[in-house]
């Protein structure tokens, strides 16, 4: 279980070659990799800059999988994100998960990636030819976090 | 009371602020009383430091605005979150 954050970009075959090492128990690896879109809003972006809580985010993330880890089995997780200036098309935020089997792995990964957009500590600032905007928190990825409380989906995978 | 203030996102850019000691009065010792008490530093405090624009921290868990604040604490001011 680990957590970075980052400037540099990462290699994602690096990081899942990683994961999945020394352990021929895992039979399943999900990976969800975060891109920089070019739009929002039908305007252009011409690039993001990303900040964080030293500190607090490395905190929340790790509850976050904490969290995770308690209600799947989870073999191992790796988070990385990003911070600074990114442009389109560029890796934001990795979330990897090992299992024994892909329902765990696809839940667990999942889990963490919608608890991140709602609960890690980042703030994003989009850049257009009109100038730059805070964005805030989605009222969509929201909902997707609380669908997590729902009890069925507590138990499901 | 002695607590240190640190701020990120949109407000830390507009008030060109991202950390500072404070010596704050007894009425500002919960998150809202603490809010009220800095939006007296002018329009653009008053503007960018609004109830409903920010969100906390103390000491690096999220906190409501009734949150009582204590000496030493390290109380984060930002905008809502949005990462990954």
């Amino acid at each position: 279980m680990s957590v970075l954050i980052q400037e540099g970009d990462f290699d994602l075959a690096a990081e899942l070659t990683t994961l999945r090492s020394g352990n021929s128990k895992v039979g399943a690896m999900v990976s969800f990799v975060g891109l920089v879109r070019d739009f929002s809003h039908n305007e252009t972006i011409e690039s993001i800059y990303l900040e964080y809580y030293p500190g607090m985010t490395e905190k929340a993330l790790n509850k976050i999988i904490a969290e995770a880890t308690e209600r799947w089995s989870l073999i191992n997780v790796r988070v990385i994100h990003r911070i600074g200036q990114l442009f389109a098309n560029d890796q934001i935020v990795l979330v990897a998960t090992t299992a024994l089997h892909r329902g765990e792995a696809f839940a667990g990964c999942e889990f963490i990636i919608d608890y991140l957009k709602t609960a890690a500590p980042f703030w994003k600032k989009e850049q257009t030819r009109e100038g730059s905007q805070w964005l805030e928190t989605r009222e969509t990825d929201v909902k997707r976090m609380e669908h997590w409380h729902n009890d069925t989906v507590r138990k499901s995978a | 009371m002695k607590i240190e203030l640190v701020y990120f996102g949109r407000p830390r850019e507009h008030l060109k602020i991202s950390r500072e000691t404070a010596d704050v009065p007894a009425e500002a010792s919960t998150l809202a009383g603490l809010l009220a008490w800095l939006r007296l530093r002018g329009d653009i405090w008053a503007q960018e430091l609004a109830d409903s624009r920010v969100r906390c921290a103390i000491n690096q868990e999220f906190a409501g605005l009734p949150a009582a604040i204590n000496e030493h604490d390290e109380i984060a001011i930002f905008s809502p979150i949005s990462g990954g």
